[in-house]
């Protein structure tokens, strides 16, 4: 029992030092970097997959940091939610990162590259794993800082602009999310999550829980880019290497955002019904504008990053609505979206390594110079859009589903509405770019090298099979666990401090 | 009551700099004010009337202390408060090479 915890530090160690051994002998050894980002992202990967199985064998366990007891000192928590939030970065991560072999070849210094993709991932994975307030805002910074520094790897002129724009609006984000936790600690006095929904929910409401949740909507919305706040989205992401848009869109602004968010007003602060409709008026807000915001789009990149704000308006819209039907539908869509959306951003990237354009209106019948591309591109594109079998079916049919159950037609129809518009645009990219007749110019496009097309193809097949979790032995392990966490709400603390 | 204020009134004038000034490095200003404004509300928040500082003594009875906790946690928000500045100024620096200007109405060649 005591052994098993010591496997939560791990999620942050390993990815530090896998950071740390590459920035000190990458520059000298050309082949390390590509070994040691695989292999940092492979062992993350399996520890994650075992840490379901822990979760789902101990229940949840607790690590402290150098050994302080509970409400004093650092708590890192291993339950449902962070298990199912491990996997999907993780998962994510490695793919992405076995993608970068050949991809980053464009680029100098690769070695830099994965030195600052590590720390990212050690800022996530610390996101997700951590118990205590003020660590979230640390492991926050961290991987932010080292995702400005990531959108401007290519340093040209659009990549430059759109960092320096991304960067501004989220240290005023986390600014917000700073003062949020200022407030929270004068008036609780603790800065462990636990401890501080116990002290919460003795004190009752008052008018500075009130400013701390307007102050983290405005701040976690910035970091996943809801609708009013999503201005740095549509450049930042394009503007990033391929790898990196996927990492972002895929699982950045989720661990950051989403996850941050559900964490905090669900376990700490505790959802009431006012709290619920504010997300699920933002979620619509996003679905919405951002389907019709991507439908002009020509450029590959930017219209996949608008389709991100849609597809996040799903998810939150789904734990917004608060029921554990409506929490397992959104769950299972943030799982869906970052395996989808990352395939279509390394599809892109796939598109723009041998034609070098990401103008949709230049290409036409690449299809047929690159079926590897091609077809997972299609399968994606059918995923986001939500044709059955693939796993963006189910998970919008759940929402859907669940909106009815809660009497919420309103909402229902924006969804359905939405999920048509989103297959309206991926048809145009389908026609565009990879059907029709092949233009003269690319008569001589090769198709993209064997690590890219490993890892478009294996995220591929997990968008094809992702349905089997809703198997309900197989949901019961995985996304049943993480919904119960949310469902349960302030419960958490009595969790926590009991075991 | 009082220094609440002032430290709101700082604030406010770190955010107006970000979001009305033009010149790139007024604007990396900007976020440093707000940032040292956040700082000195939480040292602020762990302040007590009289109090010393929470060093036990044998000689003197502790009546009233400041709050440690606060303290050491700005520490750690200075040191992030540096990264940031570095990475944002590093890209100003790009930034200029490539536009030759730091004024942001002239940067904008990313629209829709």
């Amino acid at each position: 029992m005591i052994m098993t915890a010591h496997i939560i530090p791990l999620f942050v160690g390993i990815s530090l030092a896998g950071a740390f051994i590459t920035s000190l002998l990458g520059k000298k050894l050309k082949m390390l970097p590509d070994v040691t980002g695989s292999l940092t992202t492979f062992a993350l990967l399996i520890l994650s997959l075992l840490s379901v199985w822990v979760v789902n064998v101990h229940g949840i366990l607790v690590y402290n940091v150098g050994a302080w007891k509970l409400p004093i000192g650092i708590a890192l928590v291993l339950d449902g939610l962070t298990a199912f939030m491990l996997v999907t970065v993780n998962l994510v991560a490695f793919l992405i990162s076995i993608y970068s072999i050949n991809y980053m070849e464009r680029f100098t210094s690769k070695w830099k590259f994965y030195t600052l993709f590590l720390l990212m991932v050690a800022g996530m994975n610390g996101v997700v794993v951590t118990g205590d307030m003020f660590n979230l805002f640390v492991f926050l910074e961290i991987a932010s800082v080292a995702s400005y520094a990531l959108v401007a790897f290519g340093t040209e002129r659009h990549e430059l602009e759109a960092a320096f724009k991304y960067a501004v609006m989220s240290i005023v984000g986390s600014l917000f999310i700073l003062l949020g936790i200022v407030f929270l600690y004068s008036y609780t006095s603790t800065l462990n999550m636990a401890d501080m929904a116990h002290i919460l929910a003795q004190k009752g409401t008052s008018n500075i829980i009130l400013m701390v949740s307007v102050l983290f909507i405005m701040g976690f919305g910035l970091k996943a880019a809801l609708v009013p706040f999503h201005a740095w989205l549509p450049d930042a992401h394009p503007s990033a290497p391929a790898p990196i848009s996927a990492m972002l869109s895929g699982v950045l602004i989720k661990s950051l955002g989403i996850y941050a968010l559900c964490r905090i007003f669900y376990n700490v602060i505790g959802i009431s019904s006012s709290l619920s409709s504010i997300l699920m008026v933002l979620g619509t807000l996003s679905m919405v504008i951002g389907v019709f915001l991507a439908i002009g789009q020509w450029d590959f990149k930017r219209l996949l990053a608008y389709h991100s704000i849609s597809q996040v308006g799903y998810v939150i819209l789904g734990i917004g609505l608060g029921t554990p039907l409506g929490i397992i539908g959104g769950l299972f869509h943030l799982f869906n979206h970052s395996v989808f959306k990352s395939l279509l951003f390394l599809n892109s990237g796939a598109v723009e390594y041998a034609t070098g354009t990401r103008d949709l209106q230049k290409m036409g019948g690449l299809s047929k110079k690159m079926p590897v591309t091609g077809t997972t591109s299609l399968i994606a594109s059918m995923s986001i859009a939500g044709i059955p079998p693939f796993n963006g079916f189910w998970s919008k049919l759940i929402i859907i589903i669940a909106c009815v159950e809660a009497g919420r037609y309103g909402y229902a129809f924006w969804a359905v509405l939405a999920s048509i518009l989103t297959l309206a645009s991926f048809m145009k990219v389908m026609k565009y770019a990879f059907f029709g007749t092949l233009k003269e110019k690319w008569a001589q496009v090769k198709e993209v090298p064997f690590f890219m097309k490993l890892s478009m193809s294996l995220l591929a097949l997990i968008s094809l099979i992702g349905g089997v979790l809703l198997v309900p032995a197989v949901k019961e392990v995985f996304l049943h666990k993480a919904a119960e966490v949310l469902v349960q709400g302030t419960q958490y603390a009595v969790m926590i401090l009991g075991g | 009551m009082m220094v609440y204020l002032l430290c709101l009134v700082l604030f406010c004038v770190g955010l107006y700099c970000v979001l009305m000034k033009r010149n790139i490095i007024k604007i990396i200003v900007g976020i440093i004010i707000m940032e040292f404004a956040v700082n000195l509300f939480f040292v602020l928040v762990a302040y007590r009337m009289e109090g010393r500082a929470p060093i036990l003594s044998p000689d003197a009875e502790i009546l009233n202390m400041v709050d440690p906790l606060p303290q050491a946690l700005v520490l750690t928000s200075i040191v992030i408060g540096l990264a940031t500045t570095a990475v944002l100024v590093a890209i100003a620096m790009r930034i200029y090479e490539k536009y030759g200007t730091f004024d942001i109405t002239k940067i904008k060649e990313l629209r829709g």
